[in-house]
């Protein structure tokens, strides 16, 4: 089930350069929403510019409503980190599929790994949660291009969730690619349960290559351009081994050894 | 209020439907909006064979519009009657099925394969995708070409009897004399416009947005040459006219008739709201009342000029 809703921006504020965290009081999406899922934004009522929705991965979710955290990219989003506590927002959702936890029902002392690269942390935040919930041990790696945009460190380690952090400028934890330090984490530690990533697609198909060099299942998120998010305009394709898909349906999230990486 | 449209032989309940393309086979729709109340579903265009689409990106927004190439992905004819037409027929929307094809036989071959009690209330000819090419043709889409027009029309008139539409592109000098040939052709309307071929550029990337380079554009940036292309056809061929281009607002649907569309569809809207064609319905007869008329169709062609 989905619904578009209008509902009440809790809050808007930066928590980063460039980076945003919106919460939205809509306690049936609180009830409703699975990590991995998303929500079409409209960002301002009525305007035929900018035309679309935008969509956004659901970054928390609680009994009151749900959490956005976004980057500002682009026309949509900067309408968006405008937009004041207090006021009524168009939100369509949730949308997608969610991650899929399956593999973690019926095991004790399991271990996920979990990779974002750049706001990619958004979707991965709430599902860090959620296996904290599930007694599911984490082991976080977060990367971006410099240290500023690290973030949500201090509250993922209040979740008791193993944070490792790597900038490609080295002003903050490891300098390198976030995917360097998944391997090396990979080469000790070589039988988590799963994995889970989130963030431009060099990185997720990267960690796809790893999850698939040591036999582990994988799940990432893939993106594309999307107009409808609900299936009807067949923008979102991606191209698997079980034929085309849409990102908005069928995904966001993907067993990594189906996509067809190119 | 008398919402009611009649064309060729149906009747629909109301000139609110859905463009082809913009609302899947319908399904897609059902937690948003009462199908029941929508004057007629047009789904997605199929084709005699199953077709995997075009390069991603395949949408991109530009100013107050959507530019997309899908290139008519859709599973087939035959995927299309066994998965889609039951649910289609279920809901009390008439059922328009659009068709597409590489050749005249392939049209010929997709409306003789829907027939029985796969039988839509109609069918619409897409004369006038522009993500795709076709063989042997001097144009590079049908409807650009007034004998290619006459020709599929008339060959697809003589497999089936539903009622035929036929899609027209704006992309042509005259586009009355391409809406001549079809109604010659035995069409019992026309709908225009299709998407008008476009493309946008990454300066930045010094890239086009779009992976197959060029697509159509459609949303609330075509309407006043929509607008122009519905009163071209209106003052010069006799025929019923559906209305498409960025209609968002029951106004719209207004502006529409007034220029002389006997009923429109609603695209791109259907992408920003999934419920946009009740909001659209209930602002429409809003329209009537506040013009005090109790008829839809007396407002087709009433512009004062």
């Amino acid at each position: 089930m989905k619904k578009i809703l209008k509902a009440k921006i809790l809050q808007n504020k930066k928590i980063a350069e460039d980076h945003f965290c919106m919460d939205i009081g809509a306690p049936w999406l609180g009830t409703n929403s699975r990590p991995g899922q998303f929500l079409n934004i409209r960002v301002r009522d009525e305007a035929t510019d900018p035309l679309l929705r935008i969509p956004l991965g659901i970054h928390r979710i609680r009994k009151k409503g749900v959490s956005l955290l976004y980057k500002v990219l682009g026309p949509g989003t900067e309408i968006l980190k405008s937009r004041r506590k207090g006021e009524m927002i168009d939100v369509l959702g949730p949308l997608g599929n969610g991650f899929d936890l399956s593999v973690f029902s019926r095991r004790k002392n399991a271990t996920a790994v979990l990779v974002s690269g750049g706001h990619g942390i958004a979707p991965l935040f709430s599902l860090a949660e959620e296996l904290r919930r599930k007694k599911v041990r984490v082991e976080f790696f977060t990367g971006a291009k410099a240290g500023k945009h690290i973030i949500k460190t201090g509250e993922l380690n209040k979740l008791g969730v193993k944070v490792h952090i790597a900038t490609e400028d080295g002003t903050r934890g490891r300098k390198g690619l976030v995917t360097d330090i998944v391997r090396d984490y990979m080469k000790r530690n070589p039988n988590p349960e799963a994995i889970f990533a989130c963030g431009p697609k060099p990185m997720t198909a990267a960690v796809a290559a790893i999850a698939k060099e040591k036999g582990i299942k994988a799940q990432v998120t893939y993106d594309e351009y999307m107009a409808c998010g609900i299936g009807a305009c067949r923008g979102c394709a991606v191209e698997t081994t079980e034929g085309i898909k849409l990102s908005c349906k069928d995904g966001p999230v993907f067993d990594a050894e189906i996509i067809k990486w190119t | 209020m008398d919402l009611k449209i009649r064309i060729g032989k149906v009747r629909f309940d109301n000139p609110i439907w859905s463009a082809s393309g913009t609302f899947g086979y319908g399904e897609e729709f059902k937690d948003f909006i009462d199908l029941d109340k929508v004057g007629a579903i047009v789904a997605k265009t199929v084709t005699l064979h199953e077709r995997s689409g075009n390069p991603v990106p395949r949408v991109v927004e530009t100013p107050s519009g959507l530019l997309n190439s899908i290139g008519l992905e859709n599973k087939g004819v035959e995927s299309f009657k066994r998965d889609a037409m039951p649910f289609l027929k279920k809901t009390k929307a008439k059922a328009i099925v659009s068709i597409a094809g590489a050749t005249k036989d392939e049209f010929v071959q997709c409306a003789k394969a829907l027939s029985g009690k796969y039988k839509p209330d109609a069918i619409e000819i897409n004369l006038s995708c522009p993500n795709v090419s076709h063989r042997g043709g001097k144009h590079p889409l049908f409807a650009q070409d007034p004998v290619a027009t006459k020709d599929i029309v008339s060959s697809v008139k003589r497999k089936t009897n539903a009622m035929l539409i036929v899609k027209l592109t704006p992309s042509v000098t005259d586009i009355a004399s391409v809406a001549q040939a079809a109604r010659k052709g035995g069409a019992d309307a026309v709908a225009l416009v299709n998407t008008y071929p476009a493309m946008a550029v990454d300066a930045e990337e010094m890239r086009p947005l779009l992976g197959n380079i060029t697509g159509g554009l459609s949303g609330p940036a075509i309407k006043p040459m929509a607008l122009k292309a519905v009163w071209d056809v209106y003052n010069k061929v006799d025929i019923p006219i559906i209305g498409i281009g960025g209609i968002m607002t029951g106004t719209d649907v207004a502006e529409f008739m007034l220029c002389g569309a006997s009923a429109v569809q609603v695209g791109t809207a259907n992408f920003v709201d999934p419920a946009s064609q009740s909001r659209i319905l209930k602002e429409f007869i809003a329209y009537l009342r506040k013009k005090k008329l109790n008829k839809a169709s007396d407002l087709i062609g009433k512009l004062k000029t």
